[in-house]
């Protein structure tokens, strides 16, 4: 397909130069993780301009929105930032319930803060660990993995899958946790710490990684703001925004952590943010951990909104009458026909949901604020100037994940 | 500044002749399309909202009522946290509004994803073009008059043989 090969604001003249040559970065390339394509205009190795070309993995997610119930639509919201499923989970729901006018039982709305930090945690990750194996680090790799693998074993206790766990459901969870996922968990927050020290050294000390990042692809606290960027992008330019402290949801209004900020706005900055921001994340864990409350998982409302316990369901004739006025479309209760948008805090940035309710359980607009889109369009402005190399080191800073980009 | 912030938005919304609505907490305005530009220059440059969040669209069809499409702008107030709805309706045949690229840099790509999916076209806008699909599709997916099952476009994608590749 032809392809404008000058952005709108790049200085045209510079770019008409002789000389210059056309390099195509992906769609399919290591470095990229997933498919995005980009157009490269160099001279030499240097960057004069990047247009980025999306759209490999559009799979009208929002489309399906409008087809599917509240519930059902969790496991497509689960692919969108795949790293963190849960994560997508708990906003996309957080949005929902905030239409319906739900209040979360105190254990569910901590179970939840723990789910979301946990996925901070293997976000985080996951994004310095691929970035450091792209400038040519492979042992942080493995240390990043491992423990990743260990989040995925909690999440694989609680829900029963590892990976696109579905696990959220309107006014609460699929299912309460055991004694046995709390210690998993307990265990975790013990032992990760002195991973993270290791880890800390591996990469935020490391010369080569240091070099490779520090004022490569700055962007501006201006540029942020105008830019739309949120999440570790934004603090690591100096914008101290961070809804779990500006509109606290969930049980974050309880709890006692800081918001990680840098002021270099450069690549290093903003994994000095995501790394400092995992250690926060422990301490909420912890938190939620000392103060985790009993009871019901799912809220009461009028009793329809919400589905009841499982075992009640399978186990007395009211929890099963009361499933069947929950799902039958012709009994469910009705939201209020108006429309919201609810976002939350993800480990990328703000993730928010508008939803256009039309007076059923099934959204009639289901639109996504993904911070993938938001931050790759900051990414042409980042490059500029760069070199080749660079490339890898901006892409992993900014982590895009395509599925989420594209939708 | 709190006070005197939200007290400026309303002397200007009143000025605008426009309708507010409030939803669990949330500041939604729908503002006539003829004052629309002007009303959020204003919104940016005295009410301080320096964050353009999201622009969207709804394709109201099967919805009820005169309007055919909602765009709908999530505006944040960094300094004082607080966030506002914008709401604008636009009609076919010609669904258009001013870009706010000017305005907003993050308008750049919602604005080409908004086109993309229903077709409205942002007037001005440095780089006008489809942001997800391919530039040779024909229509809006995300409007309500396209089925879920697409309209056979997959099927008519070229085919790219070996040999002309």
């Amino acid at each position: 397909m032809p392809l404008n090969l000058l952005d709108a604001d790049s200085d045209t003249e510079f770019a008409k130069r002789e000389g210059l040559w056309t390099l195509n970065f992906g769609p399919q390339h290591p470095a990229t993780h997933t498919t995005l394509r980009l157009v490269l205009e160099l001279d030499g190795e240097m960057i004069v301009d990047a247009t980025p070309d999306i759209g490999y993995l559009h799979s009208g997610f929002e489309k399906l929105g409008e087809v599917l119930d509240f519930n059902q639509y969790v496991t497509i919201v689960d692919r969108m930032n795949y790293i963190s499923p849960l994560a997508n989970e708990i906003s996309w729901h957080h949005a929902c319930e905030k239409l319906l006018g739900l209040e979360l039982t105190p254990r569910c709305s901590y179970l939840r803060t723990m789910l979301a930090e946990l996925m901070r945690i293997h976000d985080h990750l996951l994004c310095v660990g691929a970035c450091i194996l792209d400038l040519g680090g492979v042992t942080s790799m493995f240390y990043c993995l491992n423990e990743r693998e260990r989040i995925f074993d909690i999440c694989e206790k609680a829900s029963g899958q590892r990976f696109h766990t579905s696990f959220t459901r309107v006014g609460g969870l699929l299912y309460d946790v055991s004694d046995d996922w709390l210690a998993l968990v307990k265990d975790f927050i013990k032992t990760f710490p002195s991973t993270l020290k290791d880890l800390n050294r591996m990469v935020m000390k490391n010369r080569i990684f240091i070099e490779r990042t520090q004022g490569v692809g700055v962007l501006t606290r201006d540029e942020a703001i105008s830019g739309g960027a949120t999440g570790p992008v934004a603090r690591g330019s100096g914008v101290p925004r961070d809804l779990r402290r500006d509109e606290p949801y969930l049980a974050y209004g309880d709890l006692d952590f800081d918001i990680v900020c840098a002021t270099g706005g450069d690549c290093f900055a903003r994994f000095q943010v995501r790394m400092l921001e995992i250690v926060e994340s422990l301490k909420i864990i912890e938190q939620c951990l000392e103060r985790l409350p009993k009871g019901p998982i799912y809220a009461e409302g009028s009793g329809k909104e919400a589905l009841p316990d499982k075992r009640e369901v399978y186990t007395s004739i009211e929890g099963l009458i009361h499933h069947f006025e929950a799902i039958m479309p012709n009994r469910q209760m009705q939201p209020p026909r108006e429309s919201l948008y609810a976002s939350t805090e993800s480990p990328n940035g703000e993730l928010g949901f508008y939803i256009v309710s039309d007076g059923t359980l099934r959204a009639y607009r289901a639109h996504t604020r993904s911070p993938s889109l938001i931050h790759f369009a900051l990414f042409p402005q980042l490059i500029r100037g760069c070199l080749l190399s660079d490339i890898v080191a901006v892409l992993g800073s900014l982590n895009i994940i395509a599925a989420e980009l594209d939708r | 500044m709190t006070a005197k912030a939200s007290r400026s938005i309303e002397d200007l919304l009143t000025a605008w002749g426009v309708v507010c609505h409030e939803f669990r907490g949330q500041s939604q305005v729908t503002i006539p399309v003829a004052k629309f530009a002007e009303a959020m220059k204003q919104l940016r440059d005295q009410a301080g909202f320096d964050m353009l969040s999201d622009v969207t669209v709804a394709d109201l069809l099967e919805y009820g009522g005169e309007d055919r499409y909602r765009v709908v702008y999530q505006l944040i107030n960094l300094t004082t946290g607080k966030r506002l709805e914008v709401r604008v309706h636009v009609n076919d045949p010609e669904p258009k509004l001013p870009s706010m690229y000017y305005l907003w840099r993050s308008a750049d790509w919602l604005e080409r994803e908004a086109y993309d999916m229903f077709g409205v076209v942002f007037e001005g806008h440095p780089n006008p073009k489809r942001l997800l699909l391919p530039d040779e599709f024909q229509s809006f997916p995300l409007r309500k008059d396209y089925p879920v099952k697409g309209r056979g476009e997959r099927h008519n994608f070229p085919v790219i043989t070996r040999a002309e590749s």
